[in-house]
């Protein structure tokens, strides 16, 4: 298992993929981090969907991670993409029978990717969390908003509980576009079906009927990144969101261990 | 200790309703070069990847080195292989690509230098894998292949894209590691290297297998042609009367009479053809080779 581990992480260090991931993600943290601070005062609202995040919420022990917690949803979809990308493009390469031929153990195969892209999107979301505080601390004067209590340690727990709920969150998204990659084996196929589902067909459905938002699956996994929202409690988002997850791992493992390689 | 590399006993792969391969038995010793040829579509790649765990028999059974094919955990580890051509990250370099697989396998990493010198890519290990030609791919496919040190190596197509001297030296490699020891397997489309340098055949032709054994015992039973040329063109088809007459079966081909008999009816021939006016260029009994062989088994000629 340490083995696969070991190959996938050299795969995923390759300049192109690790500074492009790492570029994509600081760059969505750095706009809807400066956002939330730059249109404070908006009246079309500073945060996700039109929502107002005001001075007294960002002024609370949480306040340092309101940007990180909202940007939650897009390192969710730069992994899905990623994850969907490392998985499906052994298909098209044929790289996989290569990959079989050192380890024949399919799902050590399977885990050890899981593995080493949950490594990678930790590193993501680390540097996610450290610019997000980052910008939040230097916009907060100018937006007349206290940090006093930001470095409690009431704080830090915030900013732990954030990390860890971006972190399920991310991972969530990342086995959701291993599963599309597996099924579709297209890295293409997989990419636009995931981020047109996420960002279009659930918006889309959503807008026309509200209540599918505690039953579509991009919608689960947003909220949990951000600790629940007043229409989506975080248990519920979590319980959905970890049904979806399971059965989509369990059927795609089963496929991916069951199905002849002859590409 | 078993004494085959591969051991494969009615062994059949069903796609839908069509056989890819139908019931194939045939063993291949230690130690030896095993050329396997067929038709395109015959069933080797699809043999290969059974071999190899990539895909499920539907039935039979089969063995390498004395492990049978349902357990590969149990055998991969000595084996080498290249299936379909060499399949690589084009992002990555050759270097980074073999480290990929050495990582995976738990190989000495020093290795993947050595291997990169070893094909001739020690200068281009550094490049990435996309820049590189068809046949530096090849050479880093057969470089992959030999990451395990293995005990059987399977090649399929090792030779596409290289040039004449890359020929001569894969050539000279595969033959390099079975006095070493390794059994090598390799299907290859031209005939003519596998010939000089495989000691066993195994042949398919739409599934099943057509011969398996030694080469030599191959080349035996085939049935030698005498090879006459005549000075006037329109003087073949007259050949072709004779030896048919005489009851050998005679063909035109490429402007000479290729007639399926024994040496020893060659001067007889010579003389029903100056009888009857006919002036020979050139009068050769030949053994047949393996292409031609393979023409005539595989009925694709």
């Amino acid at each position: 298992m340490l083995n696969v581990v070991k190959a996938e992480l050299r795969k995923l260090r390759r300049p192109t993929l690790f500074f492009g991931t790492m570029g994509a993600a600081i760059f969505f943290t750095g706009l809807i981090t400066s956002f939330i601070y730059l249109m404070i005062d908006s009246p079309q609202g500073n945060g996700d969907r039109g929502r107002s995040i005001s001075r007294e919420v960002l002024t609370l022990a949480s306040g340092s991670v309101n940007g990180f917690a909202s940007v939650g949803g897009f390192l969710g979809i730069i992994a899905l993409c990623v994850f969907a990308a490392q998985t499906a493009q052994e298909y098209t390469y044929g790289t996989l029978r290569n990959l079989l031929i050192r380890q024949p153990g399919r799902m050590k195969i399977l885990i050890g990717k899981l593995i080493s892209m949950v490594l990678f999107g930790l590193v993501m979301i680390s540097i996610a969390a450290v610019i997000s505080i980052a910008i939040s601390y230097i916009l907060a004067p100018g937006a007349k908003v206290s940090t006093d209590l930001w470095f409690t340690s009431a704080g830090f727990e915030a900013i732990f509980t954030t990390f860890v709920n971006v972190t399920i969150s991310v991972v969530a998204f990342g086995i959701v576009g291993m599963v599309l990659g597996l099924l579709l084996r297209s890295p293409i196929s997989a990419i636009s079906f995931g981020v047109l589902w996420i960002l279009i067909i659930e918006v889309l459905l959503m807008a026309v009927k509200n209540s599918l938002q505690s039953w579509l699956p991009g919608a689960q996994l947003s909220a949990i990144a951000s600790g629940g929202s007043p229409d989506l409690t975080y248990t519920h988002a979590l319980t959905v969101g970890g049904i979806y997850v399971a059965v989509g791992a369990i059927v795609a493992s089963v496929l991916f261990v069951r199905r002849d390689v002859a590409n | 200790m078993p004494n085959t590399a591969i051991s494969v006993s009615d062994l059949s792969k069903k796609y839908d309703d069509r056989l890819a391969v139908s019931h194939i038995n045939f063993e291949v010793p230690l130690g030896i070069v095993c050329g396997f040829v067929g038709p395109n579509g015959s069933g080797k790649t699809t043999t290969m990847r059974m071999l190899l765990g990539l895909i499920t028999p539907t039935t039979g059974q089969g063995h390498i080195l004395g492990e049978p094919i349902e357990h590969p955990e149990k055998y991969l580890s000595r084996v080498g292989a290249m299936i379909e051509g060499p399949a690589f990250y084009p992002a990555l370099s050759g270097y980074e690509n073999l480290m990929v697989l050495a990582k995976l396998g738990g190989f000495p990493i020093e290795r993947v230098q050595q291997l990169l010198d070893k094909v001739g890519l020690g200068d281009r290990g550094k490049s990435k894998f996309k820049t590189y030609s068809l046949g530096m791919k090849q050479r880093l496919g057969i470089a992959a292949a030999l990451l395990p040190n293995p005990k059987l190596l399977m090649l399929d197509e090792p030779t596409n894209g290289l040039d004449p001297e890359g020929i001569q030296e894969v050539r000279a490699l595969l033959r390099d590691l079975a006095n070493e020891g390794t059994t090598v397997f390799v299907s290859s489309h031209l005939l003519s290297e596998l010939e000089i340098i495989s000691d066993y055949i195994v042949m398919l032709r739409k599934g099943e297998i057509v011969f398996a054994g030694p080469i030599g015992e191959l080349m035996a039973q085939q049935q030698p042609t005498i090879i006459a040329k005549s000075l006037q063109q329109s003087d073949l088809q007259k050949i072709v009367e004779i030896a048919e007459a005489a009851g050998h079966h005679a063909v035109i081909r490429n402007d000479s009479v290729h007639v399926l008999a024994e040496m020893d009816w060659a001067p007889v021939l010579n003389k029903a053809a100056f009888d009857a006016g006919i002036t020979l260029a050139q009068l050769a009994p030949q053994l047949p080779n393996l292409e031609e062989t393979f023409f005539e088994m595989t009925g694709d000629k």
